[in-house]
């Protein structure tokens, strides 16, 4: 499997995405600079996390218009898989790949803690290796993880099951105080239409070393690097 | 005409002495630029004139240290080929002022003091005092300080892994915003400050300059008074984004060999890494001021001599790799110009729009700084106070002010701040927030580094040399009981004004004691930092030498241990010798009584062996928690194990020779709290050492229970523990 992993100045989890992908493929993936537009082809590209330009204007609005951004948005619409993490799913919501928005955490401060999840959808090669309801613990780390979206949209997300990770408490429960930000629904991934592209606000690299406290982000990164080789 | 009248003299923090000694240097009056240039060079912040003769008191050298205090952090042999570079820094009175930007440039200026010696940074940390939590300021100081160091750190992308919190009246005008940053290098790539190379290229790299925090360094060297406000455009304001990509693009030059010195621009800007850099090599520097990269028209030479603009650096590049380095620099959008030369001259010659606009010999504005061995008087000391005497009008059930106290602000979680932090980016924090120590991995290994930041102020205050030796030996005995062998310590000395002989008591007491224990332990001092005026109207602080540490552990996935009680059934065995000392305890301090008696003495030789013990213990496997005990004693690191693992415990009943609450409470130094699957072979060891111990529990259930029967239940301590900062913080409770 051949990867790439988008840098632009201010990433901050690039080389934490590296160290993930290196694990599962046993391959080192391409780190791409933003500023050049020549993407090579890859099977998956990865947008990670960080303060892309500093999120000055809005988080991940400045690398929306990155020269490289282009041809991932290209990719994505001909199916290739894209997986935005944190400021990579800002980044995703900011150039359409993704609908709706990210906006400041409803408590207004950076959370950085680990969360439980549930698995909405395991139809993807993302979420594959998990069972659906499952409760997995990733970690977030953002000031920007509220997502929002028209009744409409969320409704559509709902019903096309391009809902795939919600918070929830330990026990799987879906409720207010397992959401760290605010997101409408207890969002915190996305899947896009064709269901290539996986937005999401947790961090997976975090949890791919049992030293760092868990596995379950390494079940997905194993689950792509497994789909990718048969495909 | 003379332009440079006393009014100006003073108003740059200069003594009419001082002014003498710059008529003498130049053999005429100075110009304005050039009364600038010597006033930052020469203000308490950059020269350390009353504390230098003190601390060169303290031990420096050991066979791991590459590089002690003097340089822009200090360097130790980690091994491998790695070198571990780290310092801690004080932003103090800018914090006060704008606690935003104050914390965060004040994360960004330690920062840059690491990765300009070639380290990538990996950790941040920091000690942080506030007023106590019913002063008006407070709620809003903890929570721009907060904001300001998470914002900085989370952005560039560093883990802030740690730190600590304290609260006391003494700070209500002046907190301490201390932080730390400890980087990675490998040893035959460090880099230094010495300019040299007569001809070579000074380059300026970075942001633009301003005209933000001029006169920060004077601002800091002195003491605050009730027009606090005009001081506001004396703060900085920090840029964590620029910062990121000054990092990178540093250290992808470094990789080259471009490089022959570089210098970052901190306090006093581009006058002090100038002057440094010149002085350091015996060279001279010329810089012709209309090169500089400027954010606004029409600066001055003063002006933009005095800036402090963050995120800056400065270096003299081999001749020829000029344009290789502009490159860079402009891949990562920064601006880079090269805006002078290195001379034979040893002066540092500036020219504006073709004139010479200072011309000054750079060995004696350095060399002759003014130093003062200021007044001082030993601090008087209290006598100890027996625990019955402490005890004697007190009635307490030891589970209810167990229960108290760690819902009290300086027991209390600080999850509410840590979780602000991102202390997980760059994936290798092995050791999350909460613990003794943070510990990160060195990337791509299983070895570690633990580091930590302690002091205990009311200590210190109560008798300064024993305080000082408590610091170290907190630091040291924090690293120690995370498996970690201590190498090397960083001390940030906060005080009030040197010119009050009480104050320098203070100062010359900590330095004592500090030297004694770094001695003792093998624990020298590779960097640090002075702030001092830290008054208002008159009113200092509790001296507060923070010391920041750094330790290392071989394997961590074996080796390194945690304070949470791990498995049900572990003996719970306390080592070290209880005395029952209540002098200055949070107890008492809880009790409404805590200023009096001595503080708990630290026995070095004791600290030593006990501490070698543990760490021997530990690398048997044999150990499967570890705390070290320290403010609120016994019982309150039992707690805190219980907490950490989500697990209770049965404890035994207190020796017969100790009064009960002295035994729960008691602060005596050098202690550790261990359990052990294994106790019999752990005791033998200890017997064998001459290691005091005795076996006080065992793990077990979601209650912990003396042996009296009292008992309380882990999800009780839990809430009370939780709950007080984030209500206090939301609501205003205090």
């Amino acid at each position: 499997m051949k990867a790439a992993v988008i840098v632009s100045p201010g990433s901050n989890c690039d080389r934490d995405v590296q160290v993930a992908i290196r694990q599962s493929a046993g391959t080192e993936p391409i780190m791409h600079w933003h500023g050049d537009p020549e993407l090579p082809n890859v099977d998956l590209i990865v947008v990670p996390g960080g303060f892309s330009y500093g999120d000055y204007l809005r988080a991940g609005a400045m690398a929306a218009h990155s020269p490289v951004i282009r041809e991932v948005v290209t990719r994505a619409e001909s199916g290739v898989p894209v997986l935005g993490i944190c400021n990579g799913f800002q980044i995703l919501t900011e150039c359409d790949v993704l609908p709706g928005v990210l906006m400041p955490n409803a408590g207004l401060k950076f959370v950085c803690r680990d969360v439980n999840l549930r698995v909405e959808v395991t139809d993807t090669i993302f979420t594959c290796n998990y069972r659906s309801g499952q409760t997995i613990r990733i970690p977030v780390a953002h000031n920007e993880g509220n997502y929002f979206a028209d009744k409409a949209t969320l409704d559509r997300l709902e019903g096309e099951n391009q809902i795939a990770f919600r918070y929830c408490t330990t026990d799987g429960e879906i409720n207010p105080h397992a959401n760290p930000n605010g997101a409408a629904r207890n969002i915190a991934g996305i899947l896009s239409k064709n269901r290539n592209v996986l937005g999401m606000m947790p961090h997976p690299e975090r949890m791919a070393d049992p030293a760092l406290g868990g596995t379950d982000g390494r079940l997905m990164f194993d689950a792509v690097v497994k789909a990718l080789a048969i495909a | 005409m003379s332009i440079i009248s006393p009014q100006i003299i003073g108003e740059h923090g200069l003594s009419s002495d001082e002014y003498d000694r710059i008529l003498a240097i130049l053999g005429r009056e100075p110009n304005l630029t050039e009364l600038g240039i010597f006033s930052v060079m020469w203000s308490e912040h950059c020269s350390y004139k009353s504390s230098k003769f003190w601390l060169r008191k303290l031990p420096t050298k050991a066979p791991w240290v590459i590089c002690g205090p003097g340089e822009n952090a200090g360097v130790i042999d980690i091994g491998d080929g790695k070198a571990c570079i780290f310092k801690m820094e004080s932003h103090n009175h800018p914090s006060f002022i704008e606690p935003y930007q104050g914390a965060a440039t004040g994360v960004g200026g330690i920062l840059r003091d690491v990765f300009t010696m070639g380290a990538r940074p990996v950790a941040n940390i920091n000690a942080l005092r506030f007023g106590e939590p019913a002063h008006p300021k407070t709620r809003h100081l903890v929570s721009g300080v907060v904001e300001g160091i998470g914002g900085y750190g989370n952005c560039i992308g560093i883990p802030t892994v740690g730190g600590e919190v304290n609260f006391d009246p003494s700070y209500n005008g002046n907190i301490l915003v201390n932080a730390m940053t400890v980087g990675i290098a490998d040893v035959d790539k460090i880099f230094y400050s010495a300019a040299a190379g007569v001809g070579n290229a000074v380059v300026y790299v970075g942001s633009r300059t301003g005209r933000d925090g001029i006169h920060g360094a004077t601002m800091a060297s002195a003491e605050f008074d009730e027009n606090l406000g005009e001081k506001r455009p004396t703060v900085q304001v920090g840029d964590p984004f620029t910062e990121k990509l000054l990092l990178e693009a540093c250290l992808e030059l470094m990789a080259t060999d471009a490089i022959v010195a570089i210098q970052d621009m901190g306090a006093a800007g581009l006058t002090s890494s100038s002057v440094e850099m010149s002085d350091k090599g015996g060279v001279g520097i010329e810089f012709d001021l209309d090169r500089v990269p400027v954010r606004e028209e029409a600066m001055t030479p003063y002006e933009i001599m005095l800036s402090e603009s963050q995120e800056r650096m400065l270096m003299i590049l081999k001749p020829g790799h000029e344009e290789m380095a502009r490159r860079i620099f402009e891949k990562w959008e920064l601006d880079f110009a090269i805006i002078g030369t290195v001379t034979d001259t040893n002066r540092l010659i500036l020219k504006s729009r073709g004139e010479v606009v200072c011309d000054i010999p750079v060995p004696p504005l350095v060399a002759e700084a003014p130093e003062y061995e200021r007044a001082w008087t030993r601090t008087p000391l209290s006598p100890v106070l027996a625990a019955s005497d402490a005890l004697a009008e007190i009635d307490v059930s030891p589970a209810r002010t167990l229960l108290e106290m760690i819902a009290s602000p300086n027991l209390c979680s600080r999850r509410w701040i840590w979780e602000q932090y991102d202390h997980m980016v760059m994936g290798d924090t092995v050791q999350r927030p909460g613990g003794d120590s943070a510990v990160v991995r060195i990337h791509g290994t299983d070895r570690g580094l633990a580091i930590t930041a302690d002091c205990t102020p009311r200590y210190c205050v109560a008798d300064p040399v024993e305080g000082g030796r408590q610091a170290v030996a907190e630091v040291w005995r924090n690293l120690t009981a995370s498996g970690a062998t201590p190498l090397a310590i960083t001390d940030n000395m906060n005080f009030g004004n040197p010119e009050r002989p009480e104050i320098m008591g203070q100062f010359v007491g900590c330095i004592e004691g500090m030297a004694e224990a770094c001695k003792a332990l093998d624990f020298p001092v590779v960097s640090g930092n002075v702030s001092l005026y830290n008054e208002t109207n008159g009113t200092g602080i509790l001296p507060t030498p923070a010391i920041g540490g750094v330790g290392l552990i071989n394997n961590v996935s074996e080796k390194m241990v945690v304070p949470a009680f791990r498995s049900v059934g572990d003996d719970i065995l306390l080592f070290g010798e209880t005395g029952g000392h209540l002098g200055r305890s949070l107890f008492l301090h809880h009790l409404g009584n805590g200023n009096i008696g001595a503080p708990p003495p630290v026995n070095l030789h004791a600290e030593r062996r006990n501490g070698d013990f543990i760490r021997a213990q530990i690398d048997r496997g044999l150990i499967t928690a570890c705390h070290d005990l320290s403010d609120g004693g016994l019982l309150i690191a039992i707690a805190e194990m219980a907490l950490a693992g989500n697990l209770g415990a049965e404890l035994t009943s207190p020796p017969q020779d100790i009064p009960e609450l002295a035994w729960w409470f008691g602060e005596d130094q050098g202690r550790y709290l261990v359990t052990t699957k294994l106790s019999d072979e752990v005791i033998a060891a200890a017997e064998t050492a001459g290691v005091p111990n005795r076996i006080i529990g065992r793990t077990g259930g979601a209650v912990l229970t003396l042996a009296d029967g009292d008992s309380i239940s882990i999800s009780t301590l839990r809430e009370a523990h939780e709950n007080w900062f984030p209500e206090y913080m939301a609501t205003g409770k205090s």
